[in-house]
């Protein structure tokens, strides 16, 4: 399979390999999006990524702010960042973990020099950048050397029997070569998280997972819950599509970390994977955007994204590979869609088969295929934000 | 290959997933079981789209239901063979 072909990508001053060459304007703060999209229209080749949150933050929901803000300047899919925030000291903060990577990063704050200023003196700053950005040359790197998430949406039966297995398929071949992986979707594991416990490659991670998933149960849903969460987890998509409880949700979400892998760590929210090559757990939200947004600022550059009735989520600076089986969905919304592997439901085509397609097709969007939600200008950038501002 | 109208992840399982867009009611559907590689048949008694559940034998009220070889719930209705089983006779037991 994919080990014939060849990867060709971008490989950053800190070793980490990018298959895009984004030079991205980040606001630390919802006031600085204005400026920040102005520098995004005044320079083309650079994106702007406009964000609601960044003000009076405070305990694990500001170091969960930094983390996201931090790690997405530091993932290897962007060469350069352009930082604006309202004021100096946390846009020094964002600016110094970018620069640990050794990338080009540059701060301005708009106090005392106000948006207009700030946007001159930012702009110049984004077009030098954005010079030196687009005479890097792609080099030949090991597909060892990718980082892979994975996370389904809008799924629906055909889900939990096809495209999920399919990326399952894919994690199994990828986790065998050495590839980093990801998954995430504590609430999604509801009714399976005694199976997912026994994914782990030992017991303690096990029971670090567990811990995770029980912590979210009592600390979120149940002093939340008004209801059986019927509508919102299985969403009304889900219900659409013949998926009836979270259990059966829960077990075709399973099938995405196929059948031999095993998860070696459990990371917080946005946090880099730091025990070596291996599949991860994620402790994230199943929004599909909060989700990708949280696993692009861990470092994963490519991800693999079934569904069933049609989530058309992308984000801005992590290639979302759509994969489904639900042939309706393939009729009717197929300009979202990079993989149809409706041939497994009729019996055309194995899950080895289709597992063999999706890493194809992840290799050549590594070496700059775009895919469906780029076309379609899909840049959902959402941070997840833990509880009310001070 | 022949047709494939639903498909069954476990042998132990209860319902199958219609996988056709014309599983109308009276319809004989042909059955994949997944894990076993085997073929059955089941007459739909009304019409189920795409993507939803039939029942694969008669199912009691407060029966667990089973599907990958594990528990997805509980009947809250009973539900015959060849039926639809969705949120109208089937819930979570959780939350």
């Amino acid at each position: 399979m994919s080990s014939e072909r060849r990867l060709m990508a971008y490989r950053r001053d800190n070793g980490r390999v990018g298959i895009r060459n984004h030079v991205i304007i980040l606001p630390v703060d919802d006031i600085s999006n204005a400026a920040c999209e102005a520098v995004g229209n005044n320079i083309k080749g650079t994106l702007a990524l406009p964000h609601p949150y960044g003000r009076l933050q405070f305990g694990a929901d500001l170091d969960l702010h930094f983390r996201t803000l931090i790690g997405t300047g530091c993932n290897p899919n962007v060469a350069a960042v352009v930082v604006i925030g309202i004021e100096p000291g946390w846009t020094g903060r964002v600016v110094e973990g970018i620069a640990e990577t050794g990338k080009p990063v540059a701060g301005f704050a708009i106090e005392q020099s106000g948006d207009i200023q700030t946007i001159a003196s930012a702009s110049r700053k984004a077009k030098e950048y954005v010079h030196w950005a687009s005479e890097l040359q792609r080099e030949e790197c090991g597909i060892s050397e990718l980082w892979v998430s994975v996370k389904c949406g809008e799924s629906d039966t055909t889900s939990g029997l096809a495209s999920n297995p399919t990326v399952g398929n894919a994690i199994d071949k990828l986790d065998a070569l050495g590839v980093t992986s990801c998954f995430g979707e504590t609430s999604e594991l509801t009714g399976a998280e005694e199976e997912c416990r026994d994914r782990a490659r030992t017991p303690d991670v096990g029971e670090k997972f567990l811990r995770v998933f029980n912590a979210y149960m009592d600390e979120v849903i149940e002093p939340n819950k008004t209801s059986d969460l019927s509508e919102s987890q299985p969403t009304k998509g889900n219900i659409e599509g013949g998926l009836t409880t979270i259990e059966e949700k829960a077990f075709g979400n399973l099938e995405k970390i196929g059948k031999k892998a095993r998860y070696i760590d459990v990371l917080e929210p946005a946090e880099a994977p730091s025990k070596g090559p291996g599949l991860y757990f994620m402790d994230t939200s199943s929004a599909a955007a909060e989700c990708v947004t949280l696993q692009a600022a861990a470092g994963f550059v490519v991800h693999l994204f079934p569904t069933g009735q049609g989530n058309i989520v992308g984000n801005p600076i992590e290639p979302v590979i759509k994969l489904t089986a639900n042939p309706r969905t393939v009729r009717t919304m197929g300009e979202h869609i990079d993989l149809d592997v409706s041939g497994i439901l009729r019996r055309e085509m194995n899950l080895d088969q289709a597992g063999d397609a999706l890493l194809d097709l992840t290799v050549r969007t590594g070496n700059g295929r775009m895919t469906a939600a780029e076309a379609l200008g899909h840049r959902e950038f959402v941070l997840t934000k833990l509880y009310r501002s001070a | 290959m022949s047709r494939t109208d639903f498909l069954v992840h476990a042998v132990s399982d209860t319902v199958g997933v219609v996988v056709t867009e014309d599983a109308v009611s009276g319809k004989e559907l042909i059955g994949w079981i997944m894990e076993t590689d085997e073929t059955v048949a089941i007459r739909a008694v009304e019409d189920i789209p795409l993507g939803h559940k039939l029942a694969l034998r008669d199912i009691e009220r407060d029966e667990t239901i089973i599907k990958y070889g594990h528990d997805i719930g509980k009947a809250v209705a009973e539900i015959p063979r060849g039926h639809h089983a969705h949120v109208h006779n089937v819930k979570t037991k959780r939350w």
